[in-house]
């Protein structure tokens, strides 16, 4: 054996003895850490059931269903429009619940923002329902919504809305909190009032960063209105569901092909449309 | 102290206002332009997505009431006189609950793995092969997103109701979502531990090894956390499609109009929901701030 020079081992474990000697207690916490949430994963999958048979007999089935779902198909002309016309109902359902969202959310933020509003409880009060309104999940406000106005899209865009104007409250208070503080201050002290200040002073730098999450959470929320179908509030989910349920299988395919170029579509312009309003810098931070 | 105004000579002046002017008229019209877009957008989507604000005035009393309704018990007292009557449900729906926590964890937990078995290969700076990174990406995109709902209704049918279905629902949306993040902490990674090994003649898995995983691991481990805060919230719905967890009985609590059992159920959440994300949160902090002080 040539090539390989030889290395003294006991002048290397002398020079670097942190790489040879015994686990210290960081490496220790971690091994332990570990060890525990593995435990905690096996544990967690014998009382999920992973362990029996079923497992293996689902897996079996789901290759079958998966087989069955290629090639995609809808069926006939007839389905293909009426999952168009579901598919363009899913995208209106998302751009007005957007849209509505961001117009009542405005206010809010404003009264939840630091810098407009001075007084404690008002801001404080607001933080907190908006807080409330973020957690409840868009699915429980669709099922409230059906029950006001009744099944359709209609409740879906009212329930994209409601559960938004939690996000938006949060996002934009936190813009309005981070614009600079001068521009009002010389609105000010010209003799202009606190709303000029705001109107002149704040909404001018923060409409851009506005947008630009108006357009993501845009994006965003035509998933989400995918989904609300499922329970019975408009768009294509209604269809999705019902083709799920009836195991008609290539049409759950074409369907899901279907949303994937939507949202792709959707994605490519608000992406464009952001880079041209801000720069293809600040848009993607959220 | 005052100085006295420069005024421009006319002849200057006019082309500059005239300048001015035409900018402005031109940044007026491009708003007009988009705000006839929105409007138009607007009028669409209303005929499309059925709105009907006539029905909604007239209703809007009903979602007030529904909501003041939350909070009474069927006997007509409200909810703070009688808590042992509000939550007369709780051992069930804290083993629900239980359910649920653990349906989170182990989906997170099963997606983690599965994306941090495929970011390397997904990230551009180390991948081996160019076509195998197009390949993983495309199907991180596929897990990521298809709503993890419609992978339950998929996976109820082959699996059965319960919360197996629920489980590999999440963890597949959880594999695309990491998959990706992961991807992009690799592709961050300083190159110059990775170059040092493979110039001893390493083989690609060990200079991912030593090179390229002591620098993600905190990064993993804190995308993997904020992803089990969403994937608790997410669980909580997935009984709404029977895959298993809390949603089962909060669905069949709003569809059978069990009032004071719905705001039971859904305080309950949103409390599981709030110490989840305040404990992770600390955690989080905690990793970050050890990362930094390693390098």
């Amino acid at each position: 054996m040539t090539g390989r020079p030889k290395i003294d081992l006991a002048a290397v474990r002398s020079r670097h003895p942190h790489h040879f000697g015994r686990m210290d207690r960081a490496q220790i916490t971690a091994a332990a850490v570990a060890a525990a949430a593995l435990a905690l994963l096996i544990y967690g999958m014998g009382e999920l059931g992973f362990f029996g048979g079923t497992f293996l007999a689902g897996l079996r089935r789901l290759g079958e269903i998966l087989g069955l779902m290629l090639p995609p198909d809808p069926g006939n002309w007839a389905h293909v429009r009426i999952f168009v016309m579901a598919l363009l109902e899913t995208v209106a359902i998302a751009l007005l619940g957007t849209l509505s969202a961001a117009v009542l959310a405005v206010p809010l933020a404003l009264l939840a923002a630091r810098n407009v509003t001075t007084a404690r409880l008002v801001r404080f009060l607001s933080r907190r329902s908006l807080d409330t309104i973020r957690s409840v999940d868009i699915l429980v406000w669709a099922l409230i919504w059906i029950n006001v106005v009744g099944l359709g899209p209609f409740a879906g865009a009212l329930a994209i809305m409601t559960s938004d104007i939690g996000s938006f409250g949060k996002l934009f208070s936190e813009a309005i909190e981070a614009a600079d503080r001068r521009p009002v201050e010389g609105i000010v002290s010209t003799g202009g009032g606190r709303i000029l200040g705001v109107r002149f002073g704040i909404l001018p730098e923060v409409f851009p960063v506005l947008a630009s999450q108006i357009l993501y959470y845009f994006e965003s929320n035509t998933r989400s209105a995918t989904i609300i179908g499922i329970v019975g509030a408009g768009g294509i989910g209604l269809h999705l569901a019902e083709a799920i349920r009836t195991l008609e299988l290539p049409q759950v395919s074409f369907i899901i092909l279907l949303i994937l170029a939507a949202v792709a579509a959707i994605d490519f312009v608000s992406s464009q449309l952001r880079f041209a309003m801000i720069g293809p810098r600040a848009g993607t931070a959220t | 102290m005052t100085s006295p105004i420069v005024q421009l000579p006319q002849a200057q002046l006019r082309p500059l206002l005239a300048a001015y002017e035409a900018t402005v008229r031109s940044r007026r019209w491009h708003s007009v332009m988009i705000a006839a877009c929105v409007v138009a957008a607007i009028a669409l989507s209303s005929i499309s997505a059925e709105v009907a604000p006539m029905r909604l005035f007239e209703n809007i009393g009903r979602f007030t009431s529904y909501i003041v309704r939350l909070f009474y018990l069927e006997s007509g007292a409200p909810v703070w006189t009688d808590p042992a009557e509000w939550y007369w449900g709780l051992p069930r729906w804290l083993r629900l609950l239980g359910e649920t926590l653990l349906m989170a964890y182990v989906g997170t937990l099963l997606g983690a793995a599965g994306a941090f078995g495929l970011c390397f290969l997904a990230a551009a700076n180390v991948a081996p092969s160019r076509w195998l990174r197009i390949a993983v990406r495309r199907f991180c995109e596929l897990c990521r997103t298809v709503p993890g709902l419609v992978f339950a209704l998929i996976f109820v049918i082959a699996f059965g109701l319960g919360p197996m279905a629920g489980v590999l629902a999440v963890a597949i949306h959880t594999l695309g979502a990491l998959g990706k993040l992961f991807a992009e902490v690799v592709e961050n990674i300083d190159m110059k531990p990775v170059e040092g090994i493979s110039s001893t003649g390493a083989a690609w898995h060990v200079a991912m090894r030593f090179g390229a995983l002591p620098q993600t691991m905190s990064n993993f481990v804190s995308y993997a956390l904020l992803r089990f805060e969403i994937n608790v919230r997410e669980s909580a719905v997935l009984g709404f499609v029977g895959a298993g967890g809390i949603g089962q009985d909060l669905i069949e609590a709003i569809r059978k109009f069990y009032y004071s059992d719905v705001s039971a159920i859904l305080v309950l959440i949103l409390l599981t929901v709030a110490v989840i994300d305040m404990l992770t949160a600390r955690v989080r902090h905690r990793l970050i701030g050890l990362g930094e002080n390693h390098r």
